[in-house]
């Protein structure tokens, strides 16, 4: 459901000397500790912005601002939410705005004293950089009527507009007055507020509108509980006009449908002016509704406590009260078969209702924030009792997947997020929860870290919908392949299939709620995964292709263009010294040591710096030694020991290039083809000199004999096992630490190999003396680049090289469907000496350059969009309805 | 070549190609032994206090010295070079007692960032643009200097507005094409210098581009005063910045994640001139021109960029290697603005619509 009022922005109004008598006393008495707990208290309720004003008699207004705001500013709690100047005098706003180093809004400027004064103060407020809030007021007075209020607004919007003030940073306060004064003229003052409010968020484009609410019920002082009834009704209808900003006590927001039916309706008949009686009508009530309200708190306890245990659990959640919870949900574990059932029964029926509420506009965000930390000391309750239950079934420490959680960057919403994960953690599957507000390098790290089956997002505000398309480029960046699952209130299966899952190659699902998260999930990580996995993608190339909207793209250059701008190199040749294939079965260890690159290790362990120089570091030098002490021992062990297995393969043929592609001879006379690598070129147009790169580049064409090497070195046979005999010994530390250092040994494989390659093997660096140093930094003549890095993104060209080194054979690695190497310490690659030769980019290509490449490697064109998705500069799914 | 003409020319090579920014001024002086001498010259050869170490005086002292480096940064062919300014306000050249020749200081430096620029084009008729550079002072706005009294500040907005206005009329005085607000630790030293622009340009009548680079400390993510990259975006970006970027502090690989959050929000050109590196042990940085190519490169590539430079431990080899790296590579597409109501306190916060 689409909720059109979780975007209310709550302004904290307890930090306002006008409105607290708390606040202003603590100001006065300079009590500036006290005045900071109260604003914390405004941002831990749920308020958005933090509305400050020191605005009283006996306190000086611009040293108070200034010292209140620099103390806030070293609160990072309270600091991290946008403040709210608030004064009627320019100098304590200006004393305000020079100690705000964010984005500030300024309440407020006004036409009262003309336009002269109005657009210098707008001026000052944009080179301060704040938004601010506009007063319906001008030089005859405050607005009062619609017609006012909508004629100042105007006058305003444009005068400001004219003089370059962003639209957006004007909100609009068209005056909330008093209603049920008594007095004839008052009576229409909240339906003008509705009015005009619908006329400035249609008609003045991009502006705001906000207002303080609680001057509505400013003549019902002293009787609280009719004031909140009216706060809560006028609210409402204000919202749907088009209010989206407030200034209100984050900590009491009333629900409509909280307030008592009658009362309700003889408020609403006031808020809305529908009979003349109204306001004698509401009096009547009035002083039973104070009387009641004292009364009424304990009786509705008493009477929502005598109702049964279902009900008891809806209306704890609704309202946010945790003091019975435990109790409740003990009586309901008592009533229900297993523990499980309670949640998925009252439980979760309580928060659809909340869902419910919230989606209609009748419950605010705070509100819902209280009603999931009940839902979480239930759980929480709860989860003993199903850990017993599962050890008492046998399920205990079995685990059917892990999965990462988390609320993505921007977003403190995990209310679902929760909830699903708890269902799952109930159907067997370990749940690795990161919380909210998780930035994807927390994210990624931790899938990679604890080798996560699957990525859970949540999110319910619409930006988490970008940072979810951010999330899934950075997994397809950083070549994760694991099931992307997406879930939330704004998420939706056509944004998912247009704009998240085109960005990552692995599977990404959406996932409607949680009652559907297990089946998806049981598939995901079971038997049927490939149906499922295709039955999503055929969904999402539907929803796509239905979706048509014009993109915008970058010129390519159209592959015979880049073509004939290859870069124009000379060639001369080196034979190596062998061809066909040798391998290297269980390779020394200890040769690979001085060839290990220590710098990702540590970064692998998030100390950041450079080898060696990072052991004599300030801030980290300390823990990096220990590290690397720990290191070397194992290591030591490791290699003494033999704990892995290293073997490796390496192979070179005779190779002309032919077009862009590499042809690969049976022998030195060239007559029998014996495989063909097919190289990808750069389309980007760089200008004639630079060149257009492809691979081929670097093997001379027919005519003058050339070569290609190849080869496919692992580290890891035996390194599963290392890792999980540490697990079951409860040390994850050893377990990480030999993973991590198989994957740097097979990076040293491969660099020793490409060492003795270029001096000895292929041999056209027989000369080559360099240094430890001098590796890290590749400077030395030839590259070998892997398939499905930059120069040659297409993994399926592993598998050739697979089969012309015949490597799984001789080496044990695997290559998966999706062409990934198991076990993962291995590299693959190709050789080449050229001079000339370089890493490069391939970059997005054109789809006339696909259609060319699936020719060539005789594939269907989706099969190949499929593979090259990532450097596509165009849409398939559109190209195809275009 | 006119001021106005420069920045037409400049804001159209922008649309077409990634610029390149020159690399740091600190680490390509200390090759020059520079003694106590050359700082104090002949004219404060009496100032009481040692002037060693003060590199914005060899504006005045030693103004070949800072020619030569110029030189050096436009012979590795970069767009745009930045003054020797970054400490040339009252506020930091108080600590020499020297708050009189600050004034002086701007203009010169400019002028002989501008000849330098000017003599190349006389040779190849390629306009070259100078960037007035303004750092972040030695005080703080929004932090205290004593831990146990929070309240307290060193400076106040309008010292600060004041030193930043002095700084920014001798660098339109001496040619400065762009301003360059940079280093930025604190956001609201920052909105004191905007505000010090906006001033100086009513004054003048002469309004320049205004570039803003702000410092993220360390993989935390945030500046010194404790903003996340959004919400420090969110609170300049009523300056309606020429360019927004980062620099220094940290080298090219922690860098990017937080390049890439500016890329993403930023609604103008986006820079980035990292550090060569952490500081290692002896205080010195690691990158190579090479190891720090391919970083560029993959930015580039990535269409995280606009415009790139180097910031400490780079050197014109460093900045020639840069060029080469995004020589050709396709700008990032600067985006349409986003009309949302964005505020930002320590974190940004972006309304529904």
């Amino acid at each position: 459901m689409t909720n059109l009022f979780a975007n209310f922005i709550i302004v904290g109004e307890r930090t306002n000397v006008t409105g607290s008598a708390k606040f202003r006393k603590l100001i006065e008495a300079d009590d500036y500790a006290g005045a900071l707990v109260v604003a914390r208290q405004q941002v831990e309720n749920g308020a958005n912005v933090l509305d400050v004003n020191v605005d009283a008699a006996m306190i000086d207004g611009p040293a108070a601002m200034t010292r209140f705001l620099n103390l806030i500013a070293s609160e990072p709690d309270i600091a991290k939410i946008p403040l709210m100047i608030d004064s009627s005098k320019w100098e304590v706003i200006e004393a305000g705005l020079k100690c705000a180093q964010g984005k500030s809004v300024v309440n407020s400027i006004s036409l009262k004293e003309g336009e002269e004064a109005f657009l210098h103060h707008a001026q000052r407020v944009r080179r301060y950089g704040a938004a601010a809030v506009v007063m319906a007021f001008d030089e005859k007075g405050q607005a009062d009527t619609a017609k006012r209020k909508i004629e100042i607004c105007t006058r305003a919007y444009n005068l400001l507009t004219d003089h370059g003030f962003p639209p957006e940073d004007i909100i609009f306060d068209p005056n909330i007055f008093a209603v049920a004064t008594g007095i004839e003229e008052h009576a229409d003052y909240a339906k003008d507020f509705f009015e005009a409010t619908a006329y400035i968020r249609s008609e003045l484009k991009g502006a705001h509108v906000s207002g303080g609410v609680s001057n509505v019920s400013f003549s019902f002082r002293g009787n609280e509980p009719v004031r909140e009834a009216m706060h809560a009704v006028f609210l409402y209808h204000a919202i749907r006009a088009g209010m989206d900003m407030g200034i209100v006590n984050a900590g009491t927001l009333a629900l409509y449908d909280d307030v008592a039916p009658d009362l309700r309706e003889r408020v609403e008949d006031v808020i809305l002016n529908r009979r003349e009686d109204a306001t004698e009508r509401l009096l009547d009530v009035a002083e039973a509704a104070k009387a009641g309200g004292k009364k009424k708190d304990t009786e509705r306890d008493l009477a929502w406590r005598e109702q049964p245990v279902r009900a008891r659990l809806a209306h704890a959640l609704v309202h946010g009260i945790t003091e019975f919870i435990i109790e409740d949900t003990e009586a309901a574990r008592l009533e229900a078969e297993r523990p499980l059932h309670v949640i998925e029964g009252p439980l979760m029926d309580g928060m659809g209702v909340v869902g419910d509420l919230f989606g209609a506009g009748k419950m605010f965000l705070p509100q819902v924030v209280k009603s999931a930390r009940v839902m979480k000391q239930a759980v929480a309750y709860l989860l003993p009792f199903m850990e017993e239950e599962k050890e008492r079934t046998g399920m205990a420490g079995k685990s059917n997947g892990k999965i990462v959680m988390a609320t993505v960057k921007g977003d403190v919403h995990d209310i679902g997020k929760n909830i699903v994960g708890v269902v799952l953690q109930c159907n067997g599957y370990e749940i690795d929860d990161l919380g909210v507000m998780v930035s994807c390098d927390r994210i990624l790290e931790r899938a990679k870290e604890i080798g996560a089956d699957a990525i859970g997002l949540s999110g319910l505000i619409t930006p988490s919908l970008d940072e979810m398309v951010f999330v899934a480029s950075e997994m397809q960046r950083t070549g994760m392949s694991l099931p992307l699952l997406i879930g939330g209130a704004t998420t939706s299966r056509t944004h998912t299939a247009v704009k998240i899952a085109p960005a990552y190659k692995g599977p990404t699902i959406y996932v409607t709620d949680a009652s559907r998260a297990v089946p998806v999930v049981q598939k995901l990580l079971g038997a049927e995964r490939e149906t499922l996995v295709a039955e999503t993608k055929a969904d999402q190339l539907a929803a796509r292709e239905s979706y048509l909207a014009g993109q915008d793209k970058r010129p390519r250059l159209p592959i015979a263009l880049a073509r004939k701008r290859a870069p124009k190199l000379e060639y001369k040749p080196v034979k190596p010294s062998f061809l066909g294939v040798r391998a290297f079965d269980d390779f020394p260890l200890e040769e690979l040591v001085p060839y290990i690159d220590w710098t990702p290790f540590f970064a692998s362990w998030e100390l950041v710096g450079r080898f060696p120089a990072i052991l004599q570091d300030d801030i980290v030098g300390e823990p990096a030694r220990a590290l690397y002490k720990d290191a070397q021992a194992m290591l030591e062990q490791l290699v003494a020991e033999k704990w892995v297995k290293a073997s490796g393969v390496i192979g070179f043929w005779p190779a002309n290039a032919d077009g862009d592609d590499i042809v690969l001879y049976q022998d030195e006379t060239r007559a029998a083809e014996l495989a063909r690598l097919h190289a990808l070129r750069q389309q980007m147009d760089k200008g004639e000199a630079k060149g257009n790169f492809a691979l081929s580049d670097f093997i001379a064409p027919h005519g003058t004999p050339d070569y290609v090497g190849g080869f496919a070195v692992t580290a890891g046979i035996g390194e599963e096992e290392v890792a999980i005999r540490f697990k079951r010994a409860n040390d994850d530390y050893s377990a990480i630490m030999a993973q991590a250092l198989c994957d740097r040994l097979a990076e040293a494989f491969a660099e020793c190999m490409h060492a003795k390659v270029r001096r000895e093997l292929w041999g056209y660096a027989a000369e080559e003396t360099l240094g430890y140093e001098d590796f890290i930094a590749e400077k030395y003549r030839g590259i070998r680049p892997a398939p499905g890095y930059p120069a040659q993104p297409d993994h399926t060209e592993k598998r050739v090289i697979f089969d012309l080194l015949n490597a799984t054979q001789n080496t044990g690695i695997d290559l998966t469907e999706s062409m990934a190497m198991t076990p993962p310490s291995s590299v693959s690659g190709l050789y080449f000496a050229h001079p000339r030769a370089e890493y490069f980019g391939v970059g997005k290509i054109d789809r006339d350059q696909v259609e060319d490449y699936a020719r060539r490697k005789g594939w269907d064109l989706a099969v190949a969009e499929r593979w090259l998705a990532p450097i596509l500069a165009y849409d398939p799914a559109l190209a195809k309805a275009g | 070549m006119t001021r106005e003409d420069r920045i037409k020319a400049l804001n159209a090579a922008l649309a077409a190609r990634i610029l390149t920014l020159d690399g740091s001024m600190g680490a390509y002086l200390q090759g020059f032994g520079l003694t106590a001498n050359d700082f104090h010259g002949a004219r404060f050869a009496e100032h009481p206090s040692s002037l060693k170490g003060n590199n914005d005086l060899l504006v005045l002292t030693r103004p070949d010295v800072i020619a030569k480096v110029h030189g050096a940064y436009l012979d590795a062919g970069v767009d745009i070079i930045s003054t020797n300014t970054f400490s040339a306000t009252k506020i930091s050249q108080g600590e020499y007692a020297l708050e009189e020749v600050v004034y002086e200081v701007n203009v010169d430096a400019a002028r002989i960032a501008r000849e330098a620029c000017d003599a190349r084009e006389a040779q190849d008729g390629k306009p070259r643009a100078v960037a007035g550079a303004i750092g972040p002072t030695t005080k703080l706005l929004s932090m205290s200097p004593e831990v146990g009294d929070p309240g307290r500040r060193d400076s106040d907005f309008d010292s600060m507005a004041n030193g930043y206005e002095e700084q920014i009329l001798g660098l339109i005085e001496g040619g400065a094409d762009i301003l360059l607000i940079e280093t930025i630790t604190d956001t609201l030293n920052a909105k004191s210098a905007l505000w010090a622009a906006w001033e100086a340009f009513d004054k003048t009548g002469v309004e320049l581009p205004i570039w803003i680079s702000g410092t993220i400390t360390d993989r935390s993510g945030r500046t010194l005063s404790g903003q996340t990259v959004e919400a420090f975006y969110n609170s300049v970006r009523h300056a309606n910045p020429w360019a927004i970027g980062l620099n220094c502090a940290l080298g090219p690989a922690d860098m990017r994640a937080f390049l890439a959050d500016l890329s993403r929000v930023a609604e103008c050109a986006v820079s980035a001139y990292p550090n060569a590196g952490l500081p290692n042990a002896m205080g010195g940085y690691d990158e190579t021109p090479h190891s720090m190519e391919a970083h560029y490169a993959e930015w580039a590539r990535a269409g995280l960029l606009n415009i790139t430079g180097g910031c400490c431990g780079t050197t014109p080899d460093h900045m020639e290697h840069m060029r080469h790296a995004v020589e050709g590579v396709t700008p990032r597409a600067i985006p349409a603005r986003d009309t949302r109501l964005k505020l930002a306190g320590l974190e940004p916060f972006t309304a529904a619509a």
